[in-house]
């Protein structure tokens, strides 16, 4: 039999993760009680939540490219709000562990809370055996994480890209996720209206042996493209690369001058 | 119905003891003995390993040393299972205050967390005391401060600057009060570490750990060769030493004996 004591039971106690479960659950995380809110407001509960955000969140640019020994990440730097860009220096990426690489987009607030809360659980994972999750174990467990959040009562509204360079076979990957749990390894992926934009480019210039140097050149490629199409400035990309030695921040020019077409 | 046997077990002796504390603290005292050294800027756990069956795998069964968080160590005494459950709690709470805090714990607070934890399995029913002592050191974020603190059974906590749990930690402790120095560096340090779990344990180099802890540095733990060396070196100081000692008794004999000494005994150790 297990302790009768348990954690935040008692009055007064801080609400603390469980140690019963094999992870630390959605639920738990120290700041729930504003979403707890938001679920009252919901008068019908059948009737999904609409997102305030839609546009902004399908603005917002995600991509993610594979090569021979490494996967790159890039992430729009703007942060946006309604027609108002709050920030011009947003990371939104976060590091899962040594090899794992987490970029995300969609409402403000879910997306963070939602990373950090994937962040702490592979951490604890890192720090409880020893030894990290992959890429694609890790991959799997978002996936879990979000197929059973949009089951619940207010579902994350968060798209993914997670890119790794697996630790021990020096593989690299890419997976693509969206807020409705759907999981593909990719070997180029991009979210929201860059789609619709670098997809197409990716489609005609990647390869799977192409080095660092090239992946640079394609991504470039992208962000020319959607400084071209796209109908608002969505303040340069934040590049990070993972390699077998670790994730690494990747200069990338910003200030390129692209002309209309 | 049958009252009296599905009780708390910790209750208050006539005298005030709480006994069921008391006994937790003599399974500390016949788990292995664990000592914990600060240095200047570098703090040390030793453990003496209990000796390993011939044919069990000494690569994978856990270690008596195992880490919170990247900045906190822990080491303990007592009961092994009693003790991989109040770890995990403290990597939980240390990844939960990272989480919500945007920090990594300080030492102090994961001590005061693992403390309390201690405590409240003193406290309430159905369950029985952890029958650990741990050592926790660690640096702060952004601290090149180390810290060393004790948990007890009791759910007590204390902070130290050398200490010792487990088996004969009384005759640890005593030989760290004589040969504490202040300020010591990185080599001092584990020497002292090391040279203080030799007065328990015999058989050397194979049954001790040393994890060395420095400041924004990921653990250390240091490889059996070096703690061999660390050991040949002691062991032939101390012989050193004897052999001072002996030819000290005879009077009007000066620092030419003691060399012809070393010169005699060097040989022979190699």
């Amino acid at each position: 039999m297990g302790p009768a004591w348990q954690p935040g039971a008692q009055p007064g106690e801080p609400r603390r993760l469980s140690s019963k479960c094999a992870f630390m659950t959605a639920c738990q995380t120290g700041s729930s009680e504003p979403r707890d809110r938001g679920r009252q407001k919901h008068p019908n509960p059948t009737q999904p939540p609409t997102s305030t955000n839609t546009y902004n969140a399908k603005m917002e640019v995600l991509l993610g490219i594979t090569g021979k020994d490494f996967t790159l990440i890039a992430a729009s730097k703007a942060a946006m709000r309604g027609a108002t860009i709050l920030k011009a220096a947003d990371d939104k990426t976060r590091q899962l562990n040594k090899h794992t690489l987490m970029a995300f987009s969609g409402e403000a607030g879910d997306t963070v809370q939602f990373a950090e809360y994937i962040q702490a659980n592979a951490q604890l994972y890192s720090m409880r055996n020893e030894t990290d999750l992959s890429p694609s174990a890790l991959a799997h467990f978002v996936r879990g994480e979000l197929a059973s959040s949009l089951r619940s009562r207010k579902p994350y509204n968060v798209n993914l890209l997670l890119g790794g360079v697996d630790p021990i076979t020096h593989k690299p990957s890419l997976y693509w996720l969206d807020y409705l749990a759907s999981l593909a390894p990719v070997p180029y992926a991009a979210h929201g209206y860059a789609q619709y934009y670098c997809l197409s480019i990716l489609d005609k210039h990647h390869q799977p042996d192409i080095a660092l140097e090239r992946g640079m050149e394609l991504l470039t490629l992208c962000a020319d493209e959607l400084k071209r199409r796209l109908p608002i400035d969505f303040k340069g990309l934040v590049v990070k690369a993972v390699t077998k030695d670790g994730i690494i921040d990747m200069p990338f020019d910003d200030d390129r001058i692209v002309k209309s077409a | 119905m049958a009252s009296g046997y599905d009780r708390a077990l910790s209750v208050f002796s006539p005298d005030g003891h709480v006994f069921q504390v008391e006994y937790a603290g003599e399974a500390v005292k016949r788990g292995t003995c664990a000592v914990g050294v600060k240095g200047k800027d570098v703090v040390v756990l030793g453990c003496e390993k209990r000796s390993a069956m011939k044919l069990q795998d000494t690569r994978i069964t856990p270690s008596k040393i195992g880490l919170i968080d990247t900045h906190v160590c822990l080491a303990f005494a007592g009961l092994n299972a009693d003790a991989r459950i109040l770890v995990d709690k403290a990597r939980l709470e240390a990844q939960s205050h990272r989480l919500n805090l945007e920090d990594p714990v300080t030492i102090e607070y994961i001590t005061k967390y693992v403390a309390g934890v201690q405590q409240r399995y003193t406290q309430s029913g159905g369950v029985r005391p952890f029958g650990i002592s741990t050592l926790i050191v660690g640096f702060d974020k952004g601290s090149e401060q180390p810290r060393l603190y004790q948990t007890e059974p009791s759910g007590i906590y204390s902070a130290w600057k050398a200490n010792a749990i487990g088996r004969s930690s009384k005759t640890v402790r005593e030989f760290l009060e004589r040969n504490y120095k202040e300020d010591m560096d990185r080599e001092a340090t584990v020497r002292l570490a090391v040279k203080s779990l030799l007065e328990v344990v015999q058989t050397g180099a194979k049954n001790i750990e040393i994890a060395i802890m420095a400041p924004g540095k990921a653990v250390e733990m240091l490889p059996v060769d070096d703690i061999e060396n660390y050991v040949k070196n002691i062991e032939q100081e101390k012989q050193e030493e004897a052999a001072k000692k002996k030819t000290g008794r005879t009077p009007g004999t000066g620092s030419a004996a003691i060399l012809t000494r070393t010169a005699q005994d060097e040989p022979g150790d190699h």
